[in-house]
């Protein structure tokens, strides 16, 4: 890589981290999704529905008793894993859109294990290895690709996402599939599935993995030598190189552990979710279909920092949990594609760095419109009259 | 193979490539004024599915300036993000796609079937009728506008100035050129183009909308656009080879034999950009100021 493209990326991610003028990170996240929750409002309410309706039976979907609580933190177990894939990365200094397909080809390495047995809690820990490792291989060719050719690693990472798709389907369907139930892959057996955590929910002991995960990348961020030369390989590359770090292996680094990390989010989906515990093939994966996308809007909202991360996680989970209960409430069933409409606008609403000065400026447009338009139909009657 | 095979291969590769070329080559003016916009795949899936309703609601014509307008509103918003409000544009790129794929999903539940939505016979735009099959006339423009693009960003002092905001944005300052109002003005005329590839899709090609229709093209045209090094001719033949894949996996497809399972031949145009990518880097060279927002010191 050259100087010249060093400095190019270096300016490209400057506006990554920076945030509001004066403000808390976390007041930034909050306004981003209030702004979000009012497009898809706006959105609701022209295609005929009642937004305020539609968010209570959101909100109480969500977070509205012990269950809701459960539902929405296992959507938001993979979330994690997802999103910390894309802020890895993004620390240091790269955009991995991969997360997706580094998560089918995890689930599919993590399905594997069923055709072996070990004791449970063993079994358990292969599982995680097989799809860790697995997503990690995954995730390198993008980054030798980007070493040693120069491609730019959105691209290469999304073609390897369409790969990964057909072959995690191709797999799924021909080769480790149930000879029984030919629409999904063999089950994990019972000594590698997650326990469940909260009775007659989904909630599994996954959520751990999750959490120990995003604060295992915390504790190497932030206070590890490691951690720091990644960092400061993003902020500034070509001062990191100046400083002795080395920026091809720290490259290397954040596309590994980003690799993990999406693997193991393919592992926790499959071994942690009832009542499957195996990747439907039939109709397109759909149990992991958009977790790795959904993953960059937690990233986003979570200020690309672990912690944040998981406060974040668990507001997507919330909404896709919520989401489901909406879009069957009676006289204003919402679909819950709605759900991916409002996370767009909430990444679109944290891409603008002074959000919170749009407001006057705003207010200044439309003033200055308004005269304009004045003016005009001034003169027009002006000139009827005369 | 025999040789109407070769015919028929060849025709769905023209018709594959319109929609990268259009994308490819609005790509490119964005890209020479400084703008790097990853929200392309968004714009053609927002586009194709706009473009379907203006067809049902006006015909055909007014499916594709529908789907036109769509692409420009949505460049726009990019456009202001991205000069005016110094944003980060990878960001906003992958907030329009998470729109846009929650949107046409949210739309086509709302018109009935979820999924997919056919768009009427009537309403699809006329073909060409010649001696070798059927063509759309969009097909023409997508070869033609290379050309024009070419001429008018090498030999115009308009063009000259959309590759000052891109390479030296300060110097153009000075001279009196406006970089903000240059890059939305760049960002909205390649939004346009892509939403012309859009509705083109679902209007003039395939005569649907599904809610994953525009399956990676917009991320395979900045794959055209990477190859090409801004070049918009050899993004015309980069948009070919991909097309031409595109077809060549869709013909291996229908083949009785099936030589190969069709999982596989559908990763083959997504292997292909890789390849070519992966082989033409090194020689190109991007504006300096790509990706940056410009702000006065």
């Amino acid at each position: 890589m050259s100087t010249n493209e060093l400095q190019r990326q270096s300016r490209l991610l400057r506006g990554v981290h920076r945030t509001l003028t004066g403000l808390h990170p976390a007041l930034e996240s909050l306004i981003a999704a209030l702004v979000g929750l009012l497009v898809g409002a706006i959105l609701m309410y022209a295609w005929g529905f009642n937004p305020w309706k539609a968010y209570i039976a959101l909100i109480q979907g969500a977070y509205g008793g012990s269950y809701e609580w459960a539902s929405s933190l296992s959507r938001a177990t993979p979330l994690i894993l997802t999103a910390l894939t894309f802020s890895i990365c993004l620390r240091a200094g790269m955009f991995n859109i991969g997360a997706e397909g580094q998560m089918y080809v995890g689930a599919i390495a993590a399905v594997c294990i069923a055709y072996f047995t070990l004791p449970p809690g063993l079994h358990h820990i292969v599982g995680l290895i097989f799809a860790a490792v697995v997503g990690a291989a995954w995730s390198l060719v993008p980054a030798a690709l980007k070493l040693m050719r120069g491609v730019s690693e959105v691209i290469s990472t999304i073609m390897f996402n369409w790969i990964a798709r057909w072959m995690a389907l191709y797999i799924a369907i021909f080769v480790i599939v149930d000879p029984i139930r030919t629409e999904r892959t063999v089950a994990i057996p019972l000594s590698a599935r997650f326990p469940i955590l909260v009775p007659r929910t989904d909630l599994s002991y996954g959520i751990f993995v999750s959490i120990a995960f995003a604060l295992f990348i915390y504790f190497l961020l932030w206070h590890t030598a490691t951690g720091y030369e990644l960092r400061a390989a993003g902020l500034n590359p070509s001062a990191a190189r100046y400083g002795g770090i080395r920026n091809k292996r720290t490259m290397f680094l954040s596309f590994i552990l980003g690799g993990i990390s999406a693997g193991l989010a393919g592992a926790v989906i499959v071994m942690g979710m009832p009542p499957t515990y195996a990747v439907i093939g039939g109709g397109g994966l759909p149990q992991l279909l958009n977790m790795g996308f959904d993953g960059m809007a937690v990233a986003m909202v979570g200020r690309n920092h672990p912690l944040g991360i998981i406060v974040a996680a668990v507001f997507f989970g919330g909404l896709n949990a919520g989401g489901r209960v909406m879009q069957f409430y009676g006289s204003n069933p919402v679909p819950l594609e709605m759900v991916r409409v409002v996370m767009g606008a909430i990444v679109l609403a944290m891409s603008i760095p002074e959000l919170i000065r749009l407001f006057p400026m705003a207010k200044k447009g439309g003033e200055n419109l308004i005269r304009t338009i004045r003016r005009a139909t001034r003169g027009a009657t002006e000139e009827e009259s005369a | 193979m025999s040789f109407s095979d070769v015919i028929s291969l060849l025709r769905i590769s023209l018709h594959a490539m319109v929609p990268l070329a259009l994308t490819a080559v609005g790509e490119i003016v964005g890209e020479t004024a400084g703008l790097f916009n990853i929200g392309l795949e968004g714009i053609l899936l927002l586009s194709a599915f706009a473009g379907a309703l203006g067809a049902e609601f006006g015909g055909p014509y007014v499916g594709l300036l529908v789907g036109m307008g769509v692409g420009g509103v949505m460049s726009l918003l990019f456009a202001v993000i991205n000069t005016y409000w110094k944003g980060t544009q990878m960001i906003t790129g992958i907030g329009i796609n998470l729109f846009a794929m929650g949107f046409v999903a949210f739309g086509l539940i709302q018109l009935g079937a979820p999924g997919f939505h056919d768009v009427p016979r009537a309403v699809s735009l006329f073909k060409i009728r010649t001696p070798i099959g059927m063509y759309s006339p969009v097909i023409l423009l997508a070869l033609i506008l290379p050309f024009v693009v070419h001429w008018f960003i090498k030999r115009t002092r308009a063009g000259l100035m959309l590759k000052a905001a891109g390479e030296m944005p300060e110097a153009a300052d000075v001279a009196g050129i406006n970089i903000n109002r240059i890059r939305v003005l760049a960002a909205v005329f390649g939004g346009m183009l892509a939403g012309l590839a859009g509705a083109y899709m679902s209007v003039a090609w395939l005569g649907l909308v599904t809610k994953g229709l525009s399956a990676g093209r917009g991320f395979i045209a900045l794959a055209c656009v990477v190859f090409s090094g801004l070049n918009p001719l050899l993004a015309l033949l980069a948009a070919f080879i991909f097309g031409f894949f595109q077809a060549l996996a869709e013909w291996v497809k229908t083949l009785p034999s099936k030589p190969i399972p069709g999982e596989f031949v559908s990763m083959l145009p997504y292997i292909v950009t890789l390849l070519v990518v992966s082989g033409a880097i090194g020689r190109v060279r991007f504006p300096k100021f790509l990706g940056v927002p410009y702000k006065r010191e």
